[in-house]
């Protein structure tokens, strides 16, 4: 049952963001939305009520790392379409891998401090 | 340039491609609790960031400009590669008020109330990202004019 909510309010909320980043012009605008924290917003939220404030802060410490490596993600991202014009779709998913090994590196820097 | 809302966008993307996103953010959201239960919420806090919708979108976006050359009759364009490279050049600029929504969220929950930390983390991305894209288009203009001016 708690899955279940888990995925409908994670689904509501990156549709909402989703929506937004659609409706809102110029496009170079809207693609901070492709980075709107939609599912943190809605795990924090549910993680809060359910294990507590100091539990969403350790999760919101490691998300840090999370984000300066979707920062890089995102750099790749714009090397590979915008320049080597790569499409879209490998670029972005071969951009995973980066994703994980970067969020590692800054995860144990973050440790390390 | 002002930021504007355009209604007609949504009629634009189908709800397939709305289901998709639905789906793909509940799955995510899911999965990050998953990971948070099994290994601890210092590793499943990683996930908070993951981006999951980041592909669909930007293959959305390529597949949009792409659909409309055709229409135009160009059917050999890297337009649409050069839009989803638009919207990651966005995603950059999110990611890193990202940064600062998860500061916030870190340092203010244990001494605030989660509402209010909430509230002001997600006011934080939003004016923090906004202020990068003014930042950054404003820094565009300056070199396109002194680049005009050295000719």
């Amino acid at each position: 049952m708690q899955l279940l909510l888990r995925f409908l309010v994670g689904g509501t909320l990156v549709l909402l963001f989703a929506v937004l980043g659609d409706v809102l012009k110029p496009k170079g605008f809207a693609g901070l939305f492709a980075a709107a924290p939609s599912v943190a917003v809605a795990t924090l939220s549910l993680t809060i009520l359910a294990d507590g404030k100091s539990y969403a802060a350790i999760e919101a410490r490691s998300m840090t790392a999370g984000a300066a490596a979707f920062c890089l993600y995102a750099v790749l991202c714009v090397y590979l379409m915008a320049i080597k014009h790569v499409r879209a779709a490998p670029a972005a998913i071969f951009g995973l891998l980066a994703w994980g090994v970067s969020a590692g590196a800054f995860f144990a820097a973050l440790e390390l401090l | 340039m002002l930021i504007k809302i355009d209604w007609a966008a949504l009629k634009k993307t189908k709800g397939s491609e709305y289901f998709v996103r639905f789906v793909l953010g509940g799955a995510i959201t899911v999965v990050t609790g998953l990971v948070a239960k099994h290994y601890g919420p210092a590793v499943g806090g990683l996930f908070l960031a993951f981006p999951a919708i980041f592909p669909a979108s930007a293959t959305l976006v390529e597949q949009h400009e792409r659909d409309k050359k055709r229409r135009a009759g160009i059917m050999h364009t890297l337009r649409g590669r050069l839009s989803a490279g638009l919207d990651a050049r966005g995603a950059v600029l999110g990611a890193i008020a990202l940064i600062a929504f998860a500061a916030v969220i870190w340092k203010g929950l244990p001494i605030a109330r989660a509402p209010f930390v909430l509230s002001i983390a997600l006011a934080i991305w939003f004016a923090l990202a906004t202020l990068l894209w003014r930042v950054r288009r404003l820094h565009t203009r300056w070199r396109i004019l002194s680049h005009g001016k050295h000719r």
